[in-house]
């Protein structure tokens, strides 16, 4: 519950943990959160130890002038990942960047050839509208949490955390997807294999902000699988996700929850690509048979370097990455020869 | 089920409108939907100070030393205590054996256990004074599990135990072992001609009550305090607060607040006494709420248990005799740990008549986290391991599985391992005949949607694992005996004060009781006896607090049965006095107010022929009437500590299930399809209130089956998924349809004939969702709960 009042340059705000609320003192209790309307004020107040500013910028240029004012400035937008790591303490940024006043974060438009998504597109927005142009992201939007929370999240959270369990990133590595980053210094298109650095680390630099991702439309069918011990709202214990790309006659894979970082099964799909295209499949739309599919499989699970934890054993976890490479790509395969046989009758 | 989605069979109505056997609304229920109603967190008071407890960080350690100094010398901190600043000498507390240290006293015994506590103007200042407390550890090597327990060498997690348990157990790290010894198991076994062994895991789970521990504090001016509550018996918490505050009990004023669900896990203190402590010696009022991590560490879980059993039976399906050991895991403190023993080996064997039977339960003390009361209460871990066996049983003779059950039935005059002859209806053949008789669920629910599957219906629903490949079906059964009550030799009574007065003009009934409402819909059912009694329409429900007399625990089963019996036996109590002041005013005008039996109905009193004698309101005029009085079921006494023989139990509840599941054999995944349940409820006061118990039974069963489980470390006895992110329970899509059939087969010792019924149906479902697993996997599956690991051979 956030009550604010004017107070002489800024705004502060109480974040109590009871629905009553609580008098506000001088000089405040460290859970303090200072607002301001203007950022530029920051200097002029000293702040106490343990209080986080928080900075409300009302444009895109004014979030990106003072994240490389405060390159520690912690970006939220649904704060769902954000806000359950200051709940608990985890953490504690010395200042928060509330991107929700940004509104073009919140836009998407569908080009020739390319989706481009702003990073702040709530999970909803994607499974209702982006469909037909982004099968794989918008089947992995409904695994997100629950409807609460993919009302509230969006892309660009899940890959500023850069979580090996985020939801999107097997959809977006299969699908090709490109993470536009800007800084008071410029933008650059980040391709998705390079996004992800380590254990929630990325490769952004401290002083940029993710606006948007760019995904190619779907150009062929896409499949996303994800392994969880309850039927909803369940972090992964591990996912995958599959593109077919008929246009470059290439297939991508994308393996969640399974390695320190989400990662290509690029052997598996080496692998694939060389079948497909040495029995003809593209053009003559033929079953893939089950030795195939199993080595691929086997593949995916080699690819994955997986852990013990809480959620679920390593060998669980490729095995399972196994089953659901195998599925997913008899569903994909399966859809692309209904269309292929469709098109070759229309032809 | 019928069209209202009301258990069938049962009797509606009464006389009286809105009394028993009627589904009367409950008060809070709409309250509760719409996040109106006020639970214990949300309670505040001008001026009050927030709470926190430090944990300790490691499971087993002496403290070297604690060093207060920077957390109270924290702006907004009033207060920070350790077990140094205690009171009075009295620094522990238990609901059985006060072994539970209020503060930690230079030793810690499990992780999460409270250091320190601090008072400060905010909870966040509190939380960060509180980490600011440096408290040095000398870890010890943890105790976590029987092997090293009982080692020649192992460490006592309680030197110099007193308490009454310590002559009859064979190490001091067991809390209590319990032997039920009857007829001679070595001969039973020559005519058995098949045997069944089977050694089985039970996790351990957790109540994951939604609202966290929670209470405010209010310093009096008469030196006392007040406390707003969420507990499950306010006297046993007085009686635990008060000598650790150095107060009187009748200065110790305890109201209940809101409470968010309990499970068992409110009968031990959480932050009770430390809200006291720092309200008293801060002078203001102090709240303290948990978050769910803390709550975690806040209240004790159910046991987990190493079940090793031994069955064997005839050629003909006849059982011979019953081999048992069962371990309970009770953690660093004793809780209630020693009833848990009573219960498991009291009801080891299961609804099922066997002549030669050799039980033996234990609880330990480890350094693992604290186990007491949890729904099913020992008698869920029993029924995990003699359900399979039962199965096991009836494949090695092939025969099928309720047919083999049917076959070995207990009934009504069934003497128990513990010698006690059941005696009221005990309908155990008849419950699994009515749950095999429902009708089963379609196959492939998902196909019926057209071409594509529909992924809700599947294992893994919306994360699309499966389109139904791999997905095999299951179906199994189980069945369970639990007692309602508390056992042996326990005095088990509440109390009840009933005032009959005209306010309005209209003739109204005031229940005042101390009965804890948990969410169980006991408020509603003292409305509906008091109708029910004294003929009216209006009752006033009091607030539950210390200002009237004990009535027990909720838990048990026990609330309808002990709090509902001395309810209705103060308005019996007040009806007579009602009819007594009739007599004097108006017996001359009708020879029956001599002569006939008369009765309370519709705010007027009647013959029992139906004759209007006088209106209510004219009987009492400007008199109240009030009866505050105890009442108790018939006495039990405890067991034999050698045999274990004895009337141990008031009474036996039953409840059987039927588990159709789904499972993905590739993935390890479990859709539950639906779990049927058939229970013999006695009587249903109000039936809908049954059918929400006997689902919500179902479905905590179902939870421990599938995917609930506190995960402790081995080696430092940690807790490591203290979240709702990583401890699982059921969410809606997880939960199947539940069909409920109800029997009412009147206990005619029990008041209205009724039955204890909340806890009878956690026990049969999760054996029975697990045979389910074993029927589509093929696997023998001998721990609970199943992960995908443990069914794709990957654990």
């Amino acid at each position: 519950m956030v009550s604010v009042t004017d107070r002489g340059g800024g705004e502060r705000c109480v974040l109590a943990s009871t629905p009553h609320e609580q008098p506000m003192n001088e000089p405040g209790p460290p859970h303090t959160i200072w607002l301001k309307r203007n950022h530029s004020e920051t200097t002029e107040t000293k702040k106490r130890a343990g209080q986080m500013d928080f900075l409300r910028p009302a444009s895109w240029e004014e979030a990106l002038a003072a994240k490389a004012e405060h390159p520690t400035a912690v970006p939220i937008a649904g704060g769902t990942d954000v806000m359950v790591e200051i709940n608990f303490d985890h953490r504690r940024p010395e200042y928060l960047l509330d991107l929700n006043r940004v509104g073009d974060l919140y836009e998407w438009e569908v080009g020739e050839e390319t989706v481009r998504l702003g990073a702040s597109v709530p999970y909803t927005r994607i499974m209702e509208h982006l469909r037909p142009e982004l099968p794989g992201l918008a089947l992995a939007s409904h695994t997100v949490a629950s409807p609460q929370i993919r009302n509230r999240g969006g892309v660009g959270g899940n890959l500023g955390t850069a979580s090996p369990a985020g939801d999107a990133h097997p959809a977006l590595l299969a699908a090709g997807a490109r993470v536009e980053a800007e800084s008071v210094r410029g933008s650059r298109l980040i391709p998705i294999d390079d996004f992800y650095t380590g254990v929630k680390r990325n490769a952004l630099a401290p002083d940029e902000l993710i606006r948007a991702v760019h995904i190619d439309k779907a150009d062929g069918p896409q499949q996303y699988s994800k392994v969880g011990t309850r039927n909803a709202m369940v972090i992964a214990v591990c996912a995958f996700g599959l593109a077919l790309h008929p246009t470059t006659r290439t297939v991508r894979t994308g393996i969640g929850s399974a390695a320190p970082t989400p990662v290509r099964a690029r052997a598996a799909e080496e692998f694939l690509n060389a079948e497909l295209d040495e029995g003809g499949f593209w053009d003559n739309g033929r079953i893939i048979t089950p030795s195939v599919a199993k080595q691929f499989a086997e593949l995916c699970s080699a690819a994955c370097n997986p852990i013990d934890d809480v959620r679920g054993t390593a060998s669980y976890r490729r095995h399972a990455v196994g089953v659901m490479a195998r599925r997913t790509l008899m569903w994909t395969w399966e859809s692309y020869r209904g269309t292929a046989a469709r098109t070759e009758g229309v032809a | 089920m019928g069209t209202t989605g009301l258990p069938t069979n049962i009797t509606q109505g009464s006389r009286t409108k809105g009394g028993i056997g009627e589904s009367t609304l409950r008060p809070d229920g709409t309250l509760k939907v719409t996040g109106e109603f006020a639970y214990s967190s949300d309670m505040w008071h001008e001026d009050m100070l927030w709470g926190q407890i430090l944990r300790s960080t490691v499971a087993h350690a002496e403290i070297v030393s604690i060093d207060t100094g920077e957390a109270l010398a924290t702006p907004g901190v009033y207060a920070v205590m350790t077990y140094d600043d205690l009171p009075t000498d009295v620094r522990n507390y238990g609901l059985e054996i006060q072994d539970t240290p209020v503060l930690a006293h230079g030793k810690v015994r499990h992780h999460g256990e409270p250091v320190a506590i601090v008072a400060a103007d905010h909870p966040e200042t509190a939380r960060r004074a509180a980490a600011k407390i440096k408290v040095e550890y000398r870890e010890l090597p943890v105790i976590t599990d029987e092997a090293s327990a009982t080692a020649p060498d192992a460490i006592l997690v309680h030197q110099n135990r007193t308490d009454h348990h310590i002559g009859h157990v064979p190490h001091p790290n067991i809390v209590h072992r319990q032997p039920i010894v009857r007829g001679d198991v070595a001969k039973a076994r020559e005519r058995a001609d098949v045997i069944v062994e089977g050694e089985y895991v039970f996790g351990m789970q957790d109540q994951a009550f939604l609202g966290p521990e929670s209470g405010l504090a209010v310093p009096a001016e008469d030196g006392g305090v007040d406390l707003y509550i969420a507990t499950q018996w306010l006297h046993s918490d007085l009686r635990q607060i008060a000598p650790v505050l150095g107060l009187p009990e009748d200065k110790v004023r305890m109201t209940l607040a809101g409470v968010g669900g309990a499970f068992g896990g409110r009968e031990d203190l959480s932050m009770q006494i430390h809200a006291c402590l720092l309200a008293l010696r801060t002078g203001k009022p102090v709240k303290i709420v948990y978050n769910r991590f803390e709550s975690f560490f806040g209240h004790v879980h159910r046991h987990p248990a190493k079940l090793h059993y031994e069955h064997g039976a005839t050629k003909d399906g006849r059982l011979t005799h019953l081999k048992a050991r069962i371990v309970l895991d009770g953690g660093a403190y004793a809780s209630a740990s020693p009833a848990v023993v009573g219960n498991a080996s009291s009801l080891g064997a299961g609804p099922y008549v066997i002549e030669d039977v050799d039980i033996e339960a234990i609880a330990l003390y480890t350094n693992n986290p604290p186990c007491g009361a949890m729904r099913g209460f020992g008698a869920v871990q029993a029924c995990f391991a003699y359900e399979a066996q039962m199965d096991k049983l009836a494949a090695k003779l092939g025969m099928d599985p309720v047919e083999f059950r049917r076959l070995n039935a207990m009934s009504q005059g069934t003497a128990l391992p513990t010698g006690q002859v059941v005696d009221s209806p005990a309908p155990v053949a008849e419950l699994l005949r009515r749950v095999k008789a429902m009708p089963m669920p379609p196959e492939q629910q998902w196909r019926a949607a057209g071409e594509a599957a529909d992924v809700r219906e599947l294992p893994g629903g919306l994360s699309n694992t499966t389109h139904g490949e791999g997905v095999v079906r299951g179906v199994g059964y189980a069945v369970g005996i639990k007692n309602v009550g508390f056992s042996e030799g326990f005095d088990d009574y509440s109390t009840a004060r009933v005032r009959m007065e005209v306010v309005g003009g209209e003739p109204v009934a005031t229940v005042h009781t101390a009965m804890a409402e948990v969410g169980q819909g006991g408020i509603t059912v003292h409305a509906q006896i008091a109708r029910t009694e004294l003929g009216v329409t209006r009752v006033t429900i009091n607030p539950a607090d210390t200002q009237v007399g004990s009535a027990g625990s909720t838990s048990a089963s026990r609330q309808t049965y002990v709090t509902g019996g001395a309810v209705r036996n103060a308005c019996e109590l007040v009806r007579e006095r009602v009819l007594e002041l009739g007599r004097r005013k108006f017996g001359t005008y009708h020879p029956a107010w001599a002569t006939a039996e008369l009765l309370l109905e519709g705010g007027k009193v009647v013959t029992d022929a139906g004759e209007v004698l006088a209106d209510l309101v004219d009987v009492l005029g400007d008199e109240a009437v009030e009866i505050e009085e105890q009442w108790r079921h018939r006495p039990t006494e405890p067991f034999d500590p050698r045999t274990g023989q004895g009337f141990g139990h008031v009474q036996y509840s039953f409840a059987a299930h039927r588990a159709v599941v789904e499972v993905d054999t590739e993935l390890g995944m479990v859709k539950v399809v639906e779990l049927a349940c058939a229970q013999d409820v006695g009587k249903a006061l109000n039936p809908l209130s049954v059918l929400g118990q006997i689902q919500g039974g179902t479905t905590q069963g179902l939870g421990i089956a599938v995917m609930e489980e506190i995960i402790v470390d081995p080696k430092t006895a940690k807790v490591r998924n203290p979240s709702f992110t990583d401890y699982l329970i059921p969410t809606i899509l997880d939960t199947p349809t539940i069909p409920v059939d109800v029997l009412e087969l009147a206990d005619d010792h029990a008041p209205y004939g009724l039955r204890g019924i909340g806890e009878a149906p956690t026990l049969s479902s999760t054996p029975a969702v697990l045979a389910a697993i074993r029927a589509a996997t093929g696997l023998e599956l001998n721990r609970t709960p199943v992960r995908p690991e443990h069914l794709t051979g990957t654990a």
